[in-house]
């Protein structure tokens, strides 16, 4: 009888390599970095919980992909080897980025936030970066108290294979305010990237008016928090500061990014005597300073459409980079992501080239 | 110089008709407003710290909000009152403040009709019984000093839109007026437009025959981006358009249209480059998530196309044309788009020289008249 290779074993022999932006580490429970944790925040813990700024609870039917659950029945995402056997070898994975979304960066209390960020880098270095050499991370910071998330930064930057610092999607102010210069200064002292991941509040709403009423506006609306934040970094002078940091928008989408471009450049054209500190027109920014990830993919009405998009988006084509959002329910299959209209070519430097560049790989 | 003043000029050259799809017309005093204010709120003018509502849509003596030649003569226009009055600080009247300047700059080179959206920043007070008597004030205004002294101006009720109840009963008491063809809204709002709240109030404008028009700008006192206070107003200009998206998101996503098919909803000083990936995007999501909202029978784009108009300024526009004709394309509708001038505001780029010429023949004549004309029924 003749022996098929297995799906998995098959693809991966006779697929290009790919780099992934957005790949998430999960906990299956809080008490996943206990042993990172000091004793006396377990037990505020267990005495008192985690706390954030509350509001905004949408019913929703999942957050993790069933079918990348472990057969031991933790959480999607939860287990270094089963993720690699699930994902990372069947697609060829050469690297992916890890994000945690975990509640350090999310906390009222920033003593606690403080220590939950520092025990989930020693929780990604030992329980992801050690056992598994394709994968790269995110360092948690508390990203509203600078000064504890500069400590941070300074006591793991040393780990190489930490590419970049976490922001979530909406901060409590615009990411571009004075506040968080300490944190791009450190990150930029260390050739780390910052970076946005869609979704996470400190408190504000995901639009500019108010919080809406379904998870469905909650899900379309990272755009317009991402391009906030974009124009916030730019308007405030940040990269003319930092002339070597690079902003990673994640889960956000990108095609928005033209437009965004074109009317960055004519309100500045008007109102450039507001803001005489920005040494360059907005858009010429955006090619050094500002990378987008693929998922969730554009889906313009007509697949020549997206190739008309990528026109749009001139030099700014090499600064997409591709993402899975694995094993969330909406994550993008490699394989069908990117519409087959694009060329060759196109798909290379999205599905790897671009990541590598950016990521130093 | 602007390059937006020569607009006219143009125009006549190439002889089209135009109707200007949005002119801000301002309030130059609260003086303007005592023949229609209640006693109470002229007795609090004259003895207290209130002149009347202090914010504004637009920084009133920033380059953008005042075209040259834009203000009304002094004699055109009540004195304004010192104190905390919004536009004591200002060069002269406010720009746009008296019908005069109007007729004089914007109804000329072939502009056949204009529809005026005032800017008043009623979702400022939070008093509801100022606002409303302020509102109610501005509508008798306008029908006095702008409706009734030019027939090719139509204009926009103003509404306390923070007391959906009270918007509803001023809409009520003036929209028989034939010259109010529109409620103005401010984009900005301290809840998304398509919640519940304001279900009546979108009825009662589809019940008589209104449009929403829903205008760039508004001071609710919530930040205008979800990741809180810009510090320039230049990033607030820019984020605007993210404050259109998301307003245009909820209103689909609640069945606003579904409940009143009839409705129409323009964009005014929102750009529109901004629209197509945002329509991919929702149409994506919505086909992951109708099942929480199942009165949406058609992708969200369908219903934008059918019920959401936009003027084109800002024009947010990529300097090769052929790319903005794909991104006009992308929209799926040549019925969208109105020229406006946005009178007194100044823009980057005129629409006639940047846009409208690049368009085949029919879909220009839509864009300078024909959209307009169908939408305000002019």
């Amino acid at each position: 009888m003749v022996q098929t290779l297995a799906r998995s074993e098959s693809r991966a022999k006779t697929r290009p390599a790919l780099i992934d932006g957005d790949f998430h580490n999960e906990l299956n429970s809080i008490k996943d970095i206990y042993p990172y944790l000091a004793k006396k925040w377990q037990t505020h813990i267990e005495t008192h919980g985690v706390r954030g700024p509350a509001g905004g609870t949408y019913p929703r039917f999942m957050d993790h992909r069933e079918d990348a659950r472990p057969p031991s029945g933790r959480v999607s995402g939860s287990e270094v080897g089963w993720s690699a056997k699930d994902y990372l070898d069947p697609y060829n994975v050469a690297h992916a980025m890890c994000i945690p979304l975990t509640p350090a960066g999310r906390q009222l209390n920033f003593e606690l936030d403080a220590a939950l960020a520092s025990a989930v880098n020693d929780w990604q270095i030992n329980e992801w970066l050690d056992p598994e050499p394709r994968l790269r991370a995110s360092i948690a910071v508390s990203t509203e108290n600078p000064p504890a998330a500069v400590a941070e930064i300074e006591r793991v930057a040393h780990d190489k294979r930490f590419v970049q610092v976490q922001f979530g999607g909406r901060t409590a102010e615009p990411l571009g305010r004075r506040k968080y210069w300490p944190i791009y200064e450190a990150a930029a002292k260390h050739g780390l990237h910052i970076m946005s991941h869609a979704f996470g509040s400190y408190g504000n709403p995901i639009t500019g008016a108010g919080w809406p009423s379904y998870y469905l506006e909650d899900h379309v609306g990272p755009a317009q928090s991402a391009q906030a934040n974009v124009v916030s970094l730019i308007t405030e002078g940040v990269f003319d500061h930092f002339p070597t940091l690079k902003f990673v928008s994640v889960e956000n989408g990108f095609g928005w990014i033209p437009s965004l471009m074109w009317r960055m450049d004519a309100a500045w054209s008007l109102l450039k005597s507001e803001v005489p500190h920005l040494k360059r027109k907005p858009s010429e920014y955006f090619p050094d300073h500002v990378y987008c990830t693929t998922q969730p993919v554009e889906e313009p009405h007509r697949p020549q459409q997206f190739v008309e998009m990528l026109e749009h988006f001139g030099p700014m084509v090499n600064n997409i980079v591709f993402a899975s959002d694995y094993p969330h329910w909406d994550s993008d299959d490699p394989d069908f992501a990117l519409p087959n209209i694009l060329s060759e070519e196109i798909k290379a430097k999205i599905h790897y080239a671009n990541g590598k560049n950016l990521y130093n790989l | 110089m602007i390059e937006a003043q020569v607009e006219g000029d143009r125009r006549a050259a190439i002889g089209q008709t135009v109707i200007d799809a949005a002119i801000h017309n301002e309030v130059p005093s609260t003086r303007a407003l005592y023949p229609f204010l209640p006693d109470f709120w002229i007795e609090h003018v004259e003895q207290t710290l209130f002149k009347g509502p202090t914010d504004s849509y637009y920084p009133t003596n920033s380059p953008i909000a005042a075209r040259p030649n834009s203000r009304p003569s002094p004699e055109e226009v009540p004195e304004p009152l010192t104190g905390r009055s919004r536009v004591a600080a200002a060069a002269g009247p406010p720009p746009a403040s008296a019908v005069g300047v109007v007729q004089r700059e914007v109804l000329v080179d072939g502009v056949e009709a204009g529809v005026l959206c005032s800017p008043y920043p009623i979702d400022s007070i939070h008093n509801p019984d100022a606002a409303v008597a302020f509102a109610s004030a501005v509508n008798d205004w306008q029908i006095r000093e702008w409706l009734d002294k030019e027939p090719r101006l139509k204009a926009s009720i103003v509404v306390p839109i923070q007391v959906p109840d009270l918007a509803i009963r001023e809409i009520e008491r003036v929209a028989s007026h034939p010259g109010f063809v529109q409620v103005a809204l401010p984009i900005r709002t301290a809840h998304p437009l398509g919640s519940r709240i304001y279900h009546n109030l979108w009825e009662t404008i589809a019940r008589n025959n209104l449009v929403a028009g829903l205008q760039f700008g508004g001071v609710p006192g919530v930040p205008p981006t979800p990741t809180g206070w810009p510090s320039y107003f230049v990033e607030e200009y820019v984020d605007m358009a993210g404050v259109f998206a998301t307003q245009v998101t909820s209103i689909v996503c609640e069945g606003v249209f579904d409940r009143s098919p009839s409705l129409k909803v323009a964009l005014i000083e929102a750009g529109f480059t901004w629209l197509a990936p945002h329509m991919w995007r929702f149409d994506k999501e919505w086909k992951n998530l109708r099942r929480l909202v199942p009165w949406v029978r058609r992708a969200p784009s369908e219903y934008i196309r059918e019920h959401v108009r936009l003027t084109v300024q800002p024009l947010d526009a990529p300097d090769d044309p052929k790319h903005l004709l794909q991104v006009i394309d992308q929209l799926g509708s040549d019925e969208m788009l109105m020229y406006a001038s946005h009178f007194p505001r100044v823009h980057a780029a005129d629409a006639e020289e940047k846009l409208i010429r690049h368009l085949p023949e029919g879909l220009a004549r839509k864009v300078r008249s024909e959209n307009a004309r169908a939408l305000y029924g002019l």
